[in-house]
């Protein structure tokens, strides 16, 4: 086995398992703080597969450029969503999703 | 040999980080976890060969990020003793196969053969630097960074403004 297939085989299975667990606790959690940490977390696996696609295919500077734009997009929608959970909560007195009746209409 | 123990090293250091930020039943532990999720995704990106996405991952996902979620886990309430008990055990009971999940995927996942035909055998960036990539390649995205950045920062006023007049 060489070098880029083993890199290719256990990052890979990484970057899955990473996701299955972002989707998990995405799809279970009624905190609208978790659900964000969540998000954080499939954002952490397409950024590992981003760089590990670039060092796959030799294109490492193109990954790189990629990867550093994807962390400022997502670091701009954790900022926004935050505020948002906030405000929600000043107006509620809770960040949970099953009980947030206000946003009808 | 020790390349591949690092390897794999790494790969389940960022699986349990993962596992964990999302098990744990305190927000605050979960902000910390994806801390050190982010540390060790650092860690493979200097493996890759990539580091100054490296450095901007630690930076950014592994401080900033993490602040972030403290300071607003800060402003939220804290959930009491009774609450707190009662939210550990529906998480147990959630998220107890998840690991079981976690380590049959990945075990059922190294028994496939992938097509690895597209692997070039000797990563060669072809003379590109970063800098030059950014600048003459993809200077669209530095405008949308900017953008994005500004209306981030527009949008966290205008939501987190003190209303008078409710």
């Amino acid at each position: 086995m060489t070098e880029a297939v083993l890199l290719f085989t256990v990052f890979g299975i990484g970057v899955i398992l990473t996701a299955i667990v972002g989707f998990y606790c995405l799809l279970t959690t009624k905190s609208l703080i978790r659900a964000l940490i969540a998000v954080e977390i499939l954002a952490k696996a397409v950024t590992l597969l981003i760089v590990l696609c670039g060092y796959l295919t030799g294109r490492m500077a193109l990954a790189q450029t990629l990867a550093i734009t994807l962390i400022i997009i997502e670091v701009a929608i954790v900022v926004v969503a935050i505020s948002v959970v906030l405000a929600l909560f000043k107006q509620d007195g809770d960040a949970d999703a099953t009980t947030m009746r206000t946003l009808k209409g | 040999m020790l390349d591949t123990v690092l390897v794999i090293l790494l790969t389940a250091l960022l699986a349990i980080g993962a596992l964990l930020t999302a098990m744990t039943s305190r927000l605050l532990r979960a902000a910390i976890m994806l801390a050190v999720t982010s540390a060790v995704l650092t860690a493979i990106m200097f493996r890759l060969n990539a580091p100054l996405a490296a450095v901007f991952e630690l930076s950014v996902c592994a401080g900033l990020v993490p602040a972030i979620f403290i300071s607003a886990i800060g402003l939220t309430r804290r959930l009491d003793p009774e609450g707190l008990k009662a939210r550990f055990k529906d998480r147990i009971k959630r998220y107890w196969f998840l690991p079981v999940i976690l380590v049959a995927v990945a075990a059922g996942l190294s028994q496939i053969h992938f097509v690895t035909d597209f692997i070039v055998s000797a990563p060669d960036s072809a003379g590109e630097t970063v800098q030059t990539v950014f600048w003459n390649t993809r200077p669209l995205d530095l405008l949308g960074q900017v953008a994005a950045l500004l209306a981030a920062a527009f949008a966290v006023v205008v939501l987190l403004k003190e209303t008078t007049n409710d």
